[in-house]
């Protein structure tokens, strides 16, 4: 079942450590890939006393109403409860796009009421489903206040330094997601004069890092970003896009993607396309869930735990 | 169920009388050729049609897509919704390529010929 195993585009970089296709939620920790590195964020982030959490949800598509999830609202409310039932409270949410399925205020309306209750600070990333309006504005009217060009950005918290990318729009003939020159450049700055020992957590809706190009998962300009990221001792990329959980360590450059709130899409190749899935009904909640991701400084690593809606 | 069943019916409706009828129905006039989205594909990849032909793509996806040209040599579709369709007159002899503006690794060709030139293709 694991990717890695694959010969895909995957296999094209070195992949030092590689667990992928994780059935009901797993302890996932970075505790290798550059020790010297990881000992110097250490003594960076000794001082700070209080660990952070934060919680990732994915692919809301909120209106979605096809065989794979009649009810994707439903059970988007039911990841929210799962968010405000976490033993510890998160600092914040990010949401890694696809909040709507058809980009019509109305969804983007009753995504935000729902979200809403988890009365935390949501940090947004659109997905390529939030900017199918007509004159591709209402993604950001209401997420890209304060944000550059399509809606990227960065943040810190807690001496980590989060940035916000795009790489759903200008897309190319032929071509797999795309972050652009502007974003790009604009990467290079934001990180240029930052200490090696930062933190860096980025998180964007496709992947990153080619998962699979035949039906499109990955960006084409995404070994750009990641370069100029190299220098740092601790990134982690976080994305969603593919509706299932994949992991991947390679140096130390950590990948993640999220599990969908909506409705789970197939494994890499193993159907004739991407398009939703539909399992039998007692499977679905066990493929939907969220991502709490807790930066354990003074443990020197960092925990991704991804926990289904159920099971 | 109702609605489903209606629909149902129509679409009996429209495979009954043809093709070229259910086209008739977009456009009053000229040659019609069809694209059809699913799994993620457009079939046929490439469609040669005459100079005058109205193209229509139908999205038998449970996902949206969205049809673009490669190089902006005709109108974009708004998001096309499950068994929506666009149509666009191709007027101009040409090759033209293009691809889903929502998921770009999805391509294809249409093939425009002069409308009285060969008739090697159809």
């Amino acid at each position: 079942m694991s990717t890695c195993d694959r010969d895909d585009g995957v296999s094209r970089r070195k992949v030092l450590e590689c667990m992928t296709w994780v059935g009901t939620g797993v302890l996932w920790t970075i505790s290798g890939g550059v020790p010297h590195a990881l000992g110097i964020i250490d003594e960076a982030v000794a001082q700070q006393a209080q660990p952070l959490t934060f919680v990732q949800i994915s692919d809301s598509h909120v209106g979605f109403d096809k065989a794979a999830n009649p009810n994707a609202l439903g059970t988007l409310q039911e990841a929210i409860a799962k968010v405000g039932a976490l033993p510890k409270k998160p600092a914040f949410m990010i949401h890694t796009g696809d909040i709507s399925h058809l980009s019509l205020p109305s969804q983007f309306d009753d995504a935000d009421r729902i979200i809403g209750q988890s009365r935390l600070d949501v940090h947004y990333v659109p997905g390529e489903h939030d900017f199918l309006d007509p004159d591709l504005k209402f993604y950001r009217e209401r997420y890209g206040r304060g944000t550059m060009g399509a809606g990227w950005y960065s943040f810190d918290a807690n001496g980590v330094h989060f940035i916000g990318l795009v790489n759903v729009v200008n897309l190319k003939a032929g071509g797999l997601g795309n972050l652009g020159n502007d974003q790009l450049e604009w990467l290079e700055n934001d990180v240029k004069g930052r200490s090696a020992s930062t933190p860096i957590v980025v998180f964007a809706h496709i992947p990153l890092w080619t998962v699979y190009p035949d039906w499109g998962w990955g960006t084409d300009d995404g070994a750009q970003a990641l370069s100029y990221l190299k220098r740092f001792g601790s990134v982690t990329v976080l994305n969603g896009h593919i509706h299932q959980v994949m992991q991947k360590v390679e140096g130390n450059l950590t990948f993640h993607t999220a599990r969908s709130t909506a409705f789970p899409q197939p494994a890499p190749g193993t159907a004739p396309s991407p398009g939703p899935m539909k399992v039998p009904d007692d499977k679905l909640r066990g493929m939907l869930g969220i991502a709490n991701v807790t930066f354990k400084q003074n443990e020197q690593r960092l925990a991704i735990i991804d926990t289904p809606l159920q099971g | 169920m109702m609605r489903s069943a209606m629909a149902a019916a129509m679409l009996g409706a429209v495979v009954g009388t043809g093709l070229a009828g259910g086209i008739v129905l977009a456009r009053a006039q000229g040659p019609a050729g069809a694209i059809s989205i699913d799994n993620f594909t457009f079939t046929p990849q490439t469609l040669r049609v005459k100079a005058g032909t109205t193209v229509t793509w139908t999205n038998k996806d449970d996902i949206p897509h969205g049809i673009a040209s490669a190089n902006n040599a005709f109108a974009r579709s708004k998001a096309l919704d499950t068994d929506d369709n666009y149509s666009f007159t191709f007027t101009t002899p040409g090759t033209y390529q293009y691809f889903c503006y929502v998921h770009p690794h999805m391509t294809g060709t249409i093939v425009v010929e002069a409308a009285t030139g060969s008739n090697a293709t159809q």
